[in-house]
C-alpha cells in the first residue's frame, strides 16, 4: 500500500565552501496536496529542491520516495523515479521551437534497433493533445525566443505536468505569469491535486500561498522552522516565522513631502510596435510616483525610453519646465536620471566583478585623476561610505558581487546610481525576486530618498507594495494608461480594475 | 491598432515580412549576387566545367564544415580541424602508395584494400576527437583551448609519423591510381557532364549529417546543448555522452577529408591541412552557424563553403590579385555575420 507520504526528507544537510545551505531539514509531503515551501532568498529552498532533483547530492539525509529511499544522480533520474520541476529561472532552449523544448530529453522515436529517428508527427500530435488538455494556446512549432516571458513560463508548467509525475516542484512559477494566467495554474494544480499528485510550491507571493496550499513548512538560514496547515496561517504570521522577528509594518513609515513639479511626459508613443502610446504624465519633486499594471503593459518600455535606451515616435519631455531630447543612457545620465533595471542579474549586475567595480561602473569619469588614471582611493572612499549608508551586508568592497544576495546586490546597484548623484531614480521592480527583510531595507532606502527630494519613479507588479510605497500611482494597460490614483486611497481592486482595461 | 488605416498597417506588415525573409535567406541572396558579379564581369564564368571545378574544390571543405558545425553548434569550437586533415592525408597516403613506386613508406606492405587506409586515418581522427571530447567535457576546459593543444600535439604527432628514415621530410606521392582515382575520377560521360566522385561523397556526407541534425534526439540535443545546457540537463539529456558522440563525428569527418584531399592532390606532407579549421569555421559562420551555438543548418554550411570556393575560384578567374581576394574574403565573413545576427536581434 502507498505510504502515507509520498516524498519524505530526513535529516538532509548540505554545505557549500563558507555557507551550510541546509541544516538537518526534515520535510513530509502528503500525495494529492500542494505543499508551500517558503523562506526568505537564502533559505535552502532552491538547494533543497535541487538536492530532491539530482541537481545537488546532499551532504547528509535520506529521500524518500514512496517510502523507498532514492538517490538521484541527476536529473533524468529524478525525472525517471516520478519527479518533475518548473526552474526558477525558465530553463528554455530560445532558438529551438515549444514543441522541442516540451520533449527534450525524451523525444518520441520511430524506427528500429540503433537506427531511431524522432517521430515529428506523434511529437506534434503530443503536444497539440497536451495544450488542449491543459488548455493552454500556444503555437508549437513557434520558437520560444518570440514566445513573451509569461508563454515560456506556461511551457515551462506544461512540459513539469507532462511527465505525469508523482511530485512536481514548483519554484516561483508565477513570477512572470499574468492575474490571469495564474488563476490559470492554479486551475492545474487544483486538477493534478484531485489526481494525486503532490506539488511542492515556491513562492514569495503570500496571497498566492494561501490561495492554493494545503500545508506550508517555512525554512529559514538552512533550518526547517516548521510545518502548519495552510488554514491556520496569515501573511503576517508566515513572515514573522520566515523572518524570525516581527514585522509589525512591512513598508517603512514616510516623510517626504512632494514639492514643485520637476518632469513633465507628453503624449509619449514608442516607436516599437504594440508598445506604449500617447502616454502622459507629472513627477514631483520628492514624489514617489508608482506605475502599476499586469505584464505586458509595456512599463518597462515605457522607462526605458525616458532613458535613452529605445526609440519613440512621438512626445515630449520637459524637464524643470525645459523641454529635453534623450537620445542615449548617456545622456539622460547627464541629465540627472537614473535607471535600476529589472533583470538584475541579465542588465544589473556584472558578475564576475567585485563590489567596487560594479558600483563605480556608471560613474568612473568622476574618478580619473590629473594624471588620466582613476583615483583608487577616491573611488574605495565612496564605496565604503555607501556600503556603510546602505547597510550592504559584504565581507569586503573586493568581493564578487555574484556571492553577495540577491537584496545586497540589488543595494549595490541603487548604490551605484546614487553615486550618479541623479534627481530623477527610475526603479524597475526594485523588490523583485528579493526577501522579506531585505525588501522592507529596500524600502526605507527609497522612502530616505524620497525625503532628501529625489523624485522616484518605481514599476511594480505588487499592489501592496505599490500602495504601501507610493504617492501617486499611474496604472496602465497594454500600452496606454488607463489611470492615476492617490497612494493614499488607493486600492487594490482599483489598481486591478485600471490594470485589466482593455480596449 | 483600431485607429490605424488598413492599408498603412498592412504595408507595414508587408515591409516587415519582406525585411524578415531578406534576412532569413540573406547569404542565399549573397551567394546568387556574388555569382552574378562575376559573371557579368566574366561571361564565360558561367560553364558547367567550371562550376564543376568549383564542386571538386569545395567537396573536403564541406566535409570538414559538416564537423566543424555539428561542434560549433554545442558552442565549442575545434582548431584542431586542420591539423587533423594533415594527419589522416598521411596516414591514409603512406598505406597507399603504388608498389611500383621506389620510395614507399613501407616497403613491405602489400596492396591494401582501398577502404583500409581510409578507415584507418577515420579511426584516428575519430579518436582524436573522442579525446578533444573527453577533454571538454569531463575536464572541463574550454574548447577553443582544448582544441587549440591537439592542433598543436596533432601537427607534432604528423610530424613524428611523417619525417622518419629511411627518407626523411619527403613528400608521400607515388599513390595508388586507385586512390588518385578516387580523388579525380568522376561519374558520367565525359570530363563536362559528370559529377566527382568526391562531390557525391560530400553531398552524401552532408545528407548524412543533416538527418543527424534533423531527425535523431542526438542533433536535437547538440542544439540544446549550445542553445541552453543548463536546460539540457534538467531536461535529463546526457550532455557528456552527446558532446562526445558530436566531437567524435567531426574527427571521423577530417578523416575522411583528409585522405580525400591527399588522394585528390595525389600526395601529403605534414603540412597539409594547415588553416583549413579557420577555413571551415568561417564558412560555417558565413553560412549563419552561430558561434556560440544553438543556431545552424546544414544548407547554411553548405553555401557557406559554396561561398569561399566561388570567391577563391571565380575571383581568380576574372584575373582579382589574391591579395585583394583576402580583402574580399574577410569583408564577406564580418559583412555576413553582421547581416545574420539581425534576425536574433530583431526582437528588441
Amino acid at each position: 500500500m502507498s505510504a502515507e507520504y509520498v516524498l519524505e526528507l530526513r535529516h538532509m544537510s548540505k554545505s557549500f565552501p563558507g555557507v551550510k545551505a541546509l541544516d538537518d531539514v526534515s520535510i513530509q509531503v502528503r500525495p494529492g496536496s500542494v505543499h508551500a515551501l517558503m523562506g526568505e532568498n537564502g533559505a535552502g529552498k532552491s538547494t533543497l529542491m535541487k538536492c530532491i532533483f539530482g541537481i545537488y547530492s546532499p551532504d547528509e539525509g535520506e529521500i524518500l520516495l514512496d517510502g523507498k529511499p532514492v538517490k538521484f544522480q541527476n536529473s533524468r533520474q529524478a525525472l525517471d523515479g516520478g519527479v518533475s520541476m518548473i526552474h526558477q529561472e525558465l530553463l528554455s532552449v530560445p532558438n529551438r521551437s515549444v514543441e522541442e523544448n516540451l520533449w527534450l530529453g525524451r523525444y518520441p522515436l520511430r524506427g528500429i534497433g540503433p537506427f531511431k529517428l524522432v517521430d515529428h508527427r506523434k511529437m506534434r500530435a503530443d503536444t497539440k493533445a497536451l495544450f488542449k488538455n491543459l488548455n493552454m494556446d500556444i503555437d508549437p512549432a513557434v520558437w520560444v525566443s518570440r514566445l513573451s516571458v509569461s508563454k515560456v513560463q506556461s511551457v515551462e508548467i506544461a512540459k513539469a505536468v507532462s511527465y505525469s509525475a508523482k511530485v512536481i516542484i514548483m519554484d516561483e512559477p508565477t513570477s512572470s505569469l499574468t492575474e490571469h494566467e495564474v488563476a490559470h495554474l492554479f486551475g492545474i494544480i487544483r486538477r493534478l491535486r484531485s489526481e494525486g499528485a503532490a506539488i511542492v510550491y515556491i513562492s514569495h507571493k503570500m496571497e498566492e500561498i494561501l490561495e492554493i496550499a494545503d500545508e506550508v513548512s517555512i525554512m529559514r538560514d538552512g533550518r526547517h522552522v516548521g510545518t502548519w496547515p495552510a488554514s491556520e496561517l496569515t501573511t503576517d504570521v508566515i513572515i514573522k516565522r520566515m523572518v524570525g522577528r516581527d514585522l509589525t509594518h512591512r513598508f517603512p513609515p514616510r516623510s517626504n513631502v512632494p514639492g514643485e513639479v520637476v518632469l513633465k511626459v507628453e503624449n509619449f508613443t514608442s516607436a516599437e510596435r504594440n508598445s506604449f502610446k500617447d502616454v502622459s504624465f507629472e513627477l514631483r519633486k520628492g514624489e514617489i510616483l508608482g506605475i502599476g499594471g499586469l505584464v505586458g503593459a509595456k512599463r518597462t518600455e515605457l522607462v526605458e525610453s525616458i532613458f535613452g535606451l529605445r526609440f519613440v515616435e512621438s512626445g515630449v519631455i520637459a524637464l524643470r519646465g525645459k523641454e529635453i531630447k534623450i537620445k542615449s543612457p548617456v545622456q539622460a545620465m547627464q541629465d540627472g536620471f537614473s535607471l535600476l533595471t529589472e533583470e538584475r542579474r541579465a542588465t544589473g549586475i556584472v558578475p564576475m566583478l567585485g563590489v567596487k567595480e560594479n558600483m563605480l561602473l556608471a560613474n568612473l569619469r568622476r574618478y580619473v585623476g590629473r594624471t588620466g588614471l582613476i583615483n583608487e582611493k577616491r573611488g574605495v572612499d565612496d564605496v565604503k561610505k555607501k556600503i556603510a549608508d546602505l547597510r550592504i551586508k559584504t565581507p569586503s568592497h573586493r568581493t564578487l558581487i555574484k556571492d553577495l544576495s540577491g537584496g545586497n546586490q540589488q543595494k549595490v546597484l541603487f548604490a551605484k546610481w546614487l553615486l550618479t548623484e541623479p534627481e530623477i531614480l527610475i526603479l524597475d521592480e526594485p523588490t523583485r525576486g528579493i526577501d522579506v527583510g531585505a525588501k522592507y531595507e529596500i524600502y526605507t532606502i527609497i522612502a530616505e530618498l524620497a525625503a532628501s527630494g529625489k523624485s522616484i519613479i518605481m514599476i511594480s507588479s505588487e499592489m501592496p507594495e505599490l500602495i504601501g510605497m507610493s504617492d501617486r500611482i499611474m496604472v496602465m494597460c497594454a500600452g496606454r494608461k488607463t489611470g492615476e490614483l492617490d497612494g493614499k486611497t488607493a486600492t487594490q481592486e482599483e489598481i486591478m480594475r485600471l490594470a485589466a482595461l482593455f480596449e | 491598432m483600431a485607429t490605424q488605416e488598413p492599408t498603412a498597417l498592412g504595408e507595414r506588415l508587408n515591409r516587415r515580412a519582406v525585411n524578415d525573409f531578406m534576412l532569413k535567406y540573406a547569404i542565399y541572396f549573397v551567394f546568387v549576387i556574388l555569382i552574378i558579379a562575376i559573371t557579368v564581369k566574366e561571361p564565360s564564368f558561367m560553364s558547367i566545367e567550371n562550376f564543376r571545378n568549383i564542386l571538386s574544390m569545395s567537396a573536403t571543405r564541406i566535409i570538414i564544415a559538416m564537423g566543424v558545425g555539428g561542434i560549433l553548434i554545442t558552442g565549442g569550437t575545434d582548431l584542431s580541424a586542420g591539423r587533423q586533415v594533415g594527419l589522416a592525408a598521411v596516414i591514409s597516403s603512406s598505406m597507399l602508395q603504388a608498389l611500383d613506386y621506389p620510395r614507399r613508406m613501407y616497403p613491405q606492405l602489400g596492396e591494401l584494400p582501398l577502404i583500409v587506409p581510409i578507415l584507418a586515418a577515420m579511426a584516428v581522427c575519430g579518436l582524436i576527437g573522442l579525446l578533444n571530447g573527453l577533454v571538454v567535457s569531463k575536464l572541463r576546459v574550454p574548447p577553443f583551448i582544448a582544441t587549440l593543444g591537439t592542433m598543436v600535439a596533432v601537427y607534432g604527432a604528423t610530424s613524428l609519423y611523417f619525417d622518419r628514415p629511411p627518407y626523411g621530410a619527403q613528400p608521400i606521392g607515388g599513390l595508388d591510381r586507385r586512390f588518385t582515382n578516387l580523388g579525380s575520377g568522376y561519374i558520367g560521360f565525359d570530363g563536362t557532364y559528370s559529377i566527382p566522385f568526391i562531390v557525391l561523397i560530400a553531398l552524401g556526407i552532408a545528407l548524412v549529417v543533416w538527418v543527424l541534425h534533423n531527425k535523431t534526439t542526438f542533433g536535437k540535443n547538440i542544439y540544446a546543448i549550445g542553445g541552453n545546457p543548463e536546460a539540457a540537463k534538467v531536461s535529463g539529456v546526457n550532455v557528456t555522452k552527446n558532446l562526445l558522440i558530436a566531437y567524435t563525428i567531426a574527427g571521423l569527418c577530417y578523416g575522411l577529408a583528409g585522405a580525400l584531399e591527399a588522394a585528390r592532390t595525389g600526395g601529403a606532407t605534414n603540412n597539409y591541412g594547415n588553416g583549413y579549421e579557420l577555413d571551415a569555421i568561417a564558412a560555417c559562420v558565413v553560412g549563419g552557424v552561430s558561434t556560440s551555438g544553438g543556431i545552424g543548418t546544414v544548407p547554411g554550411m553548405l553555401v557557406g563553403v559554396l561561398i569561399f570556393s566561388v570567391i577563391n575560384y571565380g575571383l581568380t578567374f576574372v584575373n582579382m590579385s589574391p591579395y585583394w581576394q583576402q580583402i574580399v574574403k574577410g569583408a564577406i565573413i564580418i559583412a555576413a555575420v553582421a547581416l545574420d545576427i539581425r534576425k536574433y536581434l530583431n526582437k528588441r
